[in-house]
């Protein structure tokens, strides 16, 4: 079964297109990045497959339900949230909300051991009972990592992970990717098409249309029609695979 | 005599005070995180318009306001999912139709209307006991409803969109919210009038805010300053004479500058 198929979806807000007629589907292993300009309209799409948004047109189908009915298999890193700016809740309590159950169904002590695990593997154990806001940016967006994987999905979807994340961090966090990547459909949105087409296995091109989508061997030219310019894939240091020259 | 008068009002305004503060640091912890200060301003208003159909009809207008202000909240609420009305705009649009209805509704009411003063303002001397019983049991609804939904209110509070993606109800939580932000309209309505009451949500709870970082503490922070401070409002508006809303929210106003100055 495909973990996402979308079918001739596009999407309008207030008349203007942000996204059409978009085909394309996720394979339940794939390790993907979605690349495009701002505005491009990675994030709606992302909202799109949550169920948070709903298309004006086209099918969504998440491990062949409706968006809606497969929040059970997946997890989300928002690209920006506004909360209170002291807001009171803690690093553990932040957590712990991604391991929601249902209505008067409390946490046990399997979702205790998921959070430790979970802000174990963003490097995140030591602040555990920091207040929310009385963290950095980049401590926050690790927090908000762990909240995304801690419920252990079936489908991951981040928008935005390396948001003010540190180099050293930003290794781990590939790391800890290619360790989930072997139980879960993996989905980044991404600015830095360098850094990111090293890791993933896949690349959708995405500016309002689905320019390219395929692996990132082949993506060169989807890549310069999204930026009107051409693209180095390598940009960062040693080639980890052989891509195609421009 | 007169000790007995003030025994009897002591006692009271005491009572009154603990059921208003309960109300008030639980529901107003809710209304200070989640920013929805002003819609609760706005519920506050509406419940006006069920007071006034309570003269109208010839039933207590306490128990009148109860469904008139939970049918705004959950109007407030459905506005929500559709984009086409901002909820600002829908602020204060039910902020002002509901007293106007209130209004309207005094107004076809053959005769003199008796304590509407109290409804503005604010009057612990206009308290009956069924008035203080109506409170008592709103505050244990109140009570119960927060505990069976801590995990969803939190949720939702913190970050709605994150708890739709767990699958949480979260439209249909946001509109529980409201509808006990509206019972707790209902609890203070008479102690500190329509017009006031949405400084007895927030600044318990704002002073409160300052001093812990658990939501469970807070509220029982909030609820004991809300105490101390209703208490020395209703004493001091019976000394002074002054209608008890206002004098509770100078009290308030007060509190929350020192608590300030002494929190740097
Ligand atoms: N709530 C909204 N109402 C109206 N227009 C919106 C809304 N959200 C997004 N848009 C528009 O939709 C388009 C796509 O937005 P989207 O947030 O999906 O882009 P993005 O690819 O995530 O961009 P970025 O790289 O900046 O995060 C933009 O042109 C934006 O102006
Ligand atoms: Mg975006």
């Amino acid at each position: 079964m495909k973990a996402v198929e979308l079918n001739n979806v596009s999407m309008k807000y207030n008349e203007q297109c942000v996204l059409q007629n978009i085909n394309f589907s996720i394979e339940e292993k794939d390790f993907m990045a979605i690349i495009g300009p701002n505005g491009g309209g990675k994030s709606t799409l992302l909202k799109i497959i949550l169920g948070i948004l709903t298309p004006n047109n086209g099918e969504v189908k998440v491990f062949g339900r409706e968006p809606k009915h497969a929040r059970d298999l997946t997890g989300y890193l928002p690209q920006n949230l506004s909360f209170d700016r002291d807001f009171p809740i803690n690093v553990y309590e932040t957590v712990l909300t991604g391991r929601y159950h249902g209505l008067f169904k409390g946490y046990n002590k399997n979702d205790k051991e998921a959070v430790l695990c979970a802000l174990k593997n963003v490097e995140m154990k030591d602040l555990i009972d920091r207040q929310i806001s009385k963290l950095s940016g980049g401590q926050m967006q690790r927090v908000f990592i762990a909240r995304a994987i801690v419920r252990e999905p079936k489908l991951l979807l981040m928008d935005e992970p390396m948001a003010s994340i540190d180099p050293e961090m930003q290794r781990s966090f590939y790391e800890l990717m290619s360790q989930l990547k072997n139980k879960m459909a993996i989905v980044l949105v991404s600015h830095d098409v360098g850094a990111v087409s090293t890791h993933v296995d896949k690349i959708a091109c995405l500016n309002r249309e689905l320019f390219y989508h395929g692996p990132v061997e082949n993506a060169a030219d989807g890549l310069e029609e999204i930026y009107h310019c051409p693209i180095d894939l390598i940009s960062h240091g040693i080639p980890h695979r052989v891509l195609r020259e421009h | 005599m007169l000790e007995f008068f003030q025994y009897q009002f002591m006692q009271k305004a005491l009572v009154a005070a603990v059921l208003v503060s309960v109300a008030c640091g639980v529901v107003g912890s809710y209304v200070v995180i989640k920013r929805i200060v002003s819609l609760s301003g706005a519920i506050s208003h509406a419940a006006f318009g069920g007071v006034g159909l309570g003269y109208f009809l010839g039933v207590n207008p306490v128990l009148a306001a109860i469904p008139f202000s939970i049918a705004s909240a959950i109007a407030i609420g459905g506005v929500k999912q559709k984009v086409n009305i901002s909820e600002d705009t829908a602020i204060g649009i039910l902020w002002s139709v509901g007293m106007a209805i209130g209004v309207i509704f005094i107004n076809l009411t053959p005769g003199y209307a008796p304590d509407l003063f109290s409804y503005l303002f604010g009057s612990i001397l206009t308290v009956g006991n069924i008035d203080l019983y109506i409170m008592f049991v709103l505050d244990l609804i109140i009570i119960a409803t927060v505990y069976l939904f801590r995990r969803e209110f939190l949720a939702i509070s913190f970050d709605e969109e994150f708890s739709k993606v767990v699958g949480l109800p979260a439209l249909l939580i946001y509109m529980l919210l409201l509808a006990l932000v509206a019972l707790s309209v209902v609890v203070l309505i008479k102690i500190v009038g329509v017009i006031l009451l949405i400084a007895l949500f927030t600044i318990p709870a704002a002073i409160s805010k300052q001093y812990t970082y658990n939501l469970r503490k807070l509220m029982i922070l909030a609820t004991i300053v809300g105490i101390i401070l209703t208490s020395l409002g209703l004493i001091l508006s019976y000394i002074f004479n002054l209608a008890s809303g206002a004098t509770i929210v100078m009290v308030l106003a007060v509190a929350f500058t020192i608590s300030y100055y002494l929190k740097d």
